[in-house]
């Protein structure tokens, strides 16, 4: 009977011990963005809410808001409001997991507005996944009413930082020239908005031209060119006390400036006799390096995101082309060999691209490349368009493109618009007049 | 006397009859214009190497064109008469004793149905492009030495999956991929350039309903700095779950209850 036993065992052993484990790769999937539903927030104890905060209905426009954020970043799937079955509150407490997943969304948004004792407005959400039936993220945030719109971006962000693994870009500004006028006597002004084309504000009055603002990404500062006095000028402008001064006062044209990673050193070209070079100046001490000196137009510098690089274009080469060097000026390399002619290089925050204007046969592109040169990328095409500036993110791009005009074909209208390394999502931003030169800012909630 | 009789011829008709039923020998079976079938046994696993239909359809395409070269294996039957001479077919008797020589000869506790090797003959007639799936394995295996010979672009990994021990074939893991493919949403943003590899080891009932799933290297995903991971994890799972049953093959349970999924994402984020 033991030997019985034994024998029984061993075969049982061995027979399952013969198969290995099955192992399948799953290397394709559904490109399609994520079915999402954002959920009408909650007022609890609405009789604690003062008539104006009711008239604002921020239970309906934050969760608006998000979607439409959402939405346009191209990796969301909105599903329609209309088809959500369970009512808000229950949504936020203990959500029934199995009514959104009836309309196939994968994730879910709620949200609750609360006026706490000391008359705050205190706005809480939470992210679920409705397939794995958990909760995957909440906060709450303290707000006056005024800003429901800022709030909504940051909660924005943290869905699509939890969704995404990277950070997200909502809560930012984006500076631009506004333009308004006839083609002859075009007024320009510096125009500050939010991502979402809301909160517009000029800057400056437009009497004088204005060019290439960027923001300093550890501060409300930004540099631009303009044309004081008939004299170009690098300027640099605090955003908040309205303060402006020029950087430096050189005896030739200053233009194309742009604030280093950290926020202390602008880079521009410093333009004389014909001849252009980078320079260098540290905003504290004022102190001026020259990088480049060579006897061709070198211009468009921008760091690479720890500072040790710069990128810039120059036509040493015979043709306006793309090159990189050290941040002391060293080692220059020309990393763009493609046909055509190429342009206003930028580094993205995250390191890994250059976007670029590539003018090829008349047509202008917008295009990344590795900071090596490989790997080049066209992302989209037009007659006119140039001048991409990064999401602090370094997914999307922004830039500006202009539509042919009558007999002349020059400067149509302009505006803004974005696109994402996929090079499918892209989208016109709305503003409120004609529009270029836009540069993104960095995080405000950072 | 005539009861004697009658009980006489009565018992001798039962006793006819219970001879007739339980001898099989006795009862003569009808002479039907069977094919010879060959059966060959060649040393591959279970698995076939040809991972994509499309594939395989285009190998099947290659043999029409060059069926004077082709390479008969080193196991291949002798010679098989053809259909147009019906004197040759062989009497049912002759064929069952030729068919249970070969069995002998190729011990048949070993055979397996999915080993089985058709002839040449049996593939030229009965080609039916409706059902190509079925025809994948056969087509591996005739084109075996042929694609030796005239280096066709299979793979080293391809030609790597005679593995003995493999549980499902490929035509059920391309079924098994299928179902995932559908369910699984890849997170947009992520990078290509990062080694993102999610394992998931899934346990199976006979019905194919998951009764658990583990995420292999769980620790990464609550590490700093692993944001990706955790996000592609994620989807992962919920691709799982989504896909909740799974649609498994009816037999081989015991090969399949344990499955392992390594979600890889490289390929169709760089585009």
């Amino acid at each position: 009977m033991k030997k019985f036993y034994l024998t029984f065992f061993s075969i049982l052993f061995f027979t399952q011990a013969s198969f290995a484990l099955v192992k399948i790769d799953i290397t394709r999937g559904n490109l399609e963005p994520l079915p999402a539903a954002i959920s009408k927030f909650y007022m609890e104890d609405p009789s604690k809410f003062s008539a104006e905060l009711k008239a604002l209905k921020l239970e309906k426009k934050i969760p608006e808001l998000i979607s439409n954020n959402l939405k346009r970043s191209g990796l969301f799937h909105i599903i329609d409001p209309k088809s959500y079955i369970q009512s808000p509150n229950i949504a936020h407490v203990k959500p029934t997991f199995q009514d959104w997943a009836l309309i196939k969304a994968q994730i879910m948004v709620s949200g609750k507005l609360v006026i706490d004792s000391k008359k705050r407005l205190r706005v809480e959400f939470r992210l679920w996944d409705v397939i794995a039936g958990k909760e995957i993220e909440g906060l709450a945030l303290f707000a006056t009413p005024s800003s429901w719109r800022r709030i909504s971006h940051i909660i924005s962000d943290k869905i699509y930082e939890r969704m995404t693994g990277e950070l997200g870009y909502f809560d930012t500004r984006i500076i631009y020239v506004a333009e308004t006028g006839s083609k002859t006597q075009r007024v320009k002004r510096l125009a500050i908005m939010d991502q979402d084309g809301a909160n517009n504000k000029y800057l400056t009055l437009g009497n004088e031209l204005v060019l290439t603002p960027r923001f300093n990404p550890t501060a409300q500062m930004i540099t631009y060119m303009s044309y004081f006095k008939n004299l170009p000028r690098v300027y640099l402008l605090n955003i908040e006390t309205g303060m402006q001064e020029v950087v430096g006062d050189f005896p030739g044209m200053t233009f194309a400036p742009r604030f280093s990673p950290d926020g202390k050193k602008i880079i521009m070209s410093f333009a004389k006799d014909g001849n252009s070079d980078i320079y260098s100046m540290d905003v504290a001490t004022r102190v001026v390096e020259q990088l480049t000196t060579h006897p061709s137009i070198d211009t468009s510098p921008s760091y690479s995101f720890d500072g040790k690089y710069i990128t810039f274009n120059s036509d040493r080469s015979g043709a306006q082309q793309i090159y990189v060097m050290r941040s002391d000026g060293s080692n220059a390399k020309r990393i763009s060999f493609g046909e055509g002619l190429y342009g206003t290089p930028v580094w993205s925050p995250r390191g890994d691209l250059i976007a670029f204007t590539k003018i090829y046969k008349g047509s202008f592109y917008i295009g990344v490349m590795r900071s090596d040169g490989s790997g080049e990328r066209l992302l989209t095409q037009n007659y006119y368009q140039e001048a991409p500036s990064w999401s602090p993110n370094g997914r999307v791009l922004i830039f500006y493109r202009e539509t042919k005009s009558g007999k002349s074909e020059i400067g149509g209208s302009s505006s803004l618009w974005s696109i994402d390394l996929t090079g499918y999502n892209e989208r016109k931003i709305k503003t409120l007049t004609d529009a270029s030169d836009p540069a993104w800012s960095g995080l405000l909630s950072k | 006397m005539y009861k004697s009789v009658s009980l006489s011829v009565l018992f001798h008709v039962v006793f006819v009859i219970a001879t007739i039923v339980s001898l099989p020998f006795v009862k003569k079976e009808p002479i039907t214009a069977q094919q010879l079938i060959a059966i060959d046994i060649i040393q591959i696993s279970e698995k076939t190497q040809l991972p994509f239909a499309p594939k395989a359809r285009e190998i099947i395409e290659k043999i029409k064109k060059e069926k004077e070269k082709r390479v008969v294996t080193k196991q291949a039957p002798p010679k098989i008469t053809p259909k147009e001479k019906p004197k040759a077919i062989p009497l049912p008797d002759k064929l069952k004793i030729k068919s249970e020589e070969e069995k002998k000869k190729q011990n048949p506790e070993e055979i397996k149905e999915l080993n089985r090797q058709s002839s040449e003959f049996e593939k030229k007639e009965l080609f039916d492009p409706n059902k190509i799936s079925a025809l994948i394995d056969k087509s591996k295996e005739e084109t075996a030495e042929i694609q030796k010979k005239q280096s066709l672009e299979l793979t080293q990994n391809q030609d790597s999956s005679v593995d003995l021990n493999k549980g499902i074939t490929l035509s059920q893991e391309d079924a098994i991929k299928a179902q995932i493919y559908k369910c699984w949403n890849i997170p947009l943003g992520l990078p290509f350039d990062q080694n993102l590899l999610v394992r998931i080891r899934l346990t199976l009932r006979p019905n194919g309903s998951i009764t658990s799933s583990e995420i292999l290297d769980h620790a990464r995903m609550n590490q700093p700095g692993q944001g990706f991971y955790k996000v592609l994890a994620e989807s992962a799972l919920r691709a799982v779950k989504l896909c909740d049953p799974l649609k498994m093959p009816t037999t081989g349970y015991e090969k399949w209850k344990d499955l392992q999924l390594n979600f890889d994402a490289k390929e169709m984020l760089k585009g």
